[in-house]
């Protein structure tokens, strides 16, 4: 293990600019293990922050595209099936309601015709009367 | 030069590409962008690539540039500033939330520096290239960028103190 006096005067170097890219690499070592000088504990975030930033990747956003095409595929069959029953039951729906609409127009219609024909009926009695008063009068002669 | 030539070229320096450009970009967002548009153009110059001494030196050429156009047109104001969090898994090096609070600030602290400062720092302590490659990407002259690298090195030296003491007294 590199000595605390080593690492100071490498340190010394690295803030002048001075050190190699082996002499840096051996800062971050240094103070990514335990064991540092409690007068060197200072610099240790800036080293370790240097070795996480190293590790960031370009972030993939493969895997997740195919699942969304999928989600799509799904989406478009549920909305069709949708569409499908409601354009179905919708029809019959109607239709219902049309013959319905049908059979109380009919119904109205025969009740027209009924209320007619029983005034018919009762202008018959007018005809009844006049029959008794010509028997009367055939009687009587 | 076919596609998978292409890839096998541009896959092994992307991820320092994206690195880069979210140093100066902030935003995850944006540096993706930034990343896809530079392999972009890069594909359109394919034939022409092999002209390069290093086609890594001229990507990160090419991503500083973009991003500081971007930055530019930007005003540096409607950035959207995108807090990275770090995963846990690297318990050996994060082992107290001590460590990661002052550990993401030398992120903060790197977000202030001016952008050649930014860069260089970058470019040395993160991505490990050496003067000459980064003298070339940035096109600057190696003994500058020495001058800027120990200015950016002791500004986060003395930030990082600073807000040390801040944070005990």
């Amino acid at each position: 293990m590199a000595s605390h006096k080593y690492i100071e005067n490498v340190l010394e170097k690295y803030f002048e600019a001075t050190t190699t890219v082996a002499e840096e690499s051996e800062l971050r070592a240094y103070f990514a293990q335990e064991d540092v000088a409690a007068h060197l504990e200072q610099y240790r975030s800036m080293f370790t922050y240097f070795s996480i930033a190293k590790e960031e990747s370009y972030p993939t956003k493969e895997p997740l595209k195919p699942s969304r095409k999928l989600n799509f595929r799904w989406l478009s069959i549920a909305a069709a099936t949708i569409l499908f029953f409601g354009i179905y039951f919708g029809n019959q729906y109607w239709e219902q309601r049309q013959a319905e609409i049908a059979y109380q127009e009919t119904k109205e219609a025969l009740n027209l015709l009924a209320e007619n024909f029983n005034k018919g009926t009762q202008k018959m009695g007018y005809l009844n009367e006049l029959e008794i008063a010509k028997q009367k009068l055939y009687n009587e002669n | 030069m076919q596609q998978k030539e292409f890839i096998d070229l541009v896959m092994p320096f992307r991820d320092k590409l994206y690195r880069m450009a979210k140093r100066l970009l902030v935003s995850r967002e944006e540096a993706e962008d930034a990343v896809q548009e530079i392999i972009m153009k890069l594909w359109s110059k394919s034939d022409s690539i092999s002209k390069y001494r290093s086609v890594e030196a001229f990507a990160m050429t090419m991503t500083k540039n973009f991003c500081l156009d971007r930055l530019k047109s930007k005003q540096a104001g409607n950035l959207k500033l995108v807090h990275s969090n770090y995963k846990d898994e690297n318990s050996a090096i994060q082992r107290s939330i001590e460590t990661r609070d002052s550990v993401s600030w030398v992120e903060k602290i790197m977000d202030e520096l001016p952008e050649q400062q930014k860069m260089v720092l970058q470019l040395r302590d993160i991505e490990d290239y050496d003067y000459d490659e980064i003298a070339e990407m940035l096109g600057m002259k190696p003994t500058a960028i020495r001058v800027t690298l120990s200015r950016a090195r002791k500004t986060v030296r003395e930030k990082l103190i600073e807000k040390h003491n801040y944070g005990i007294a």
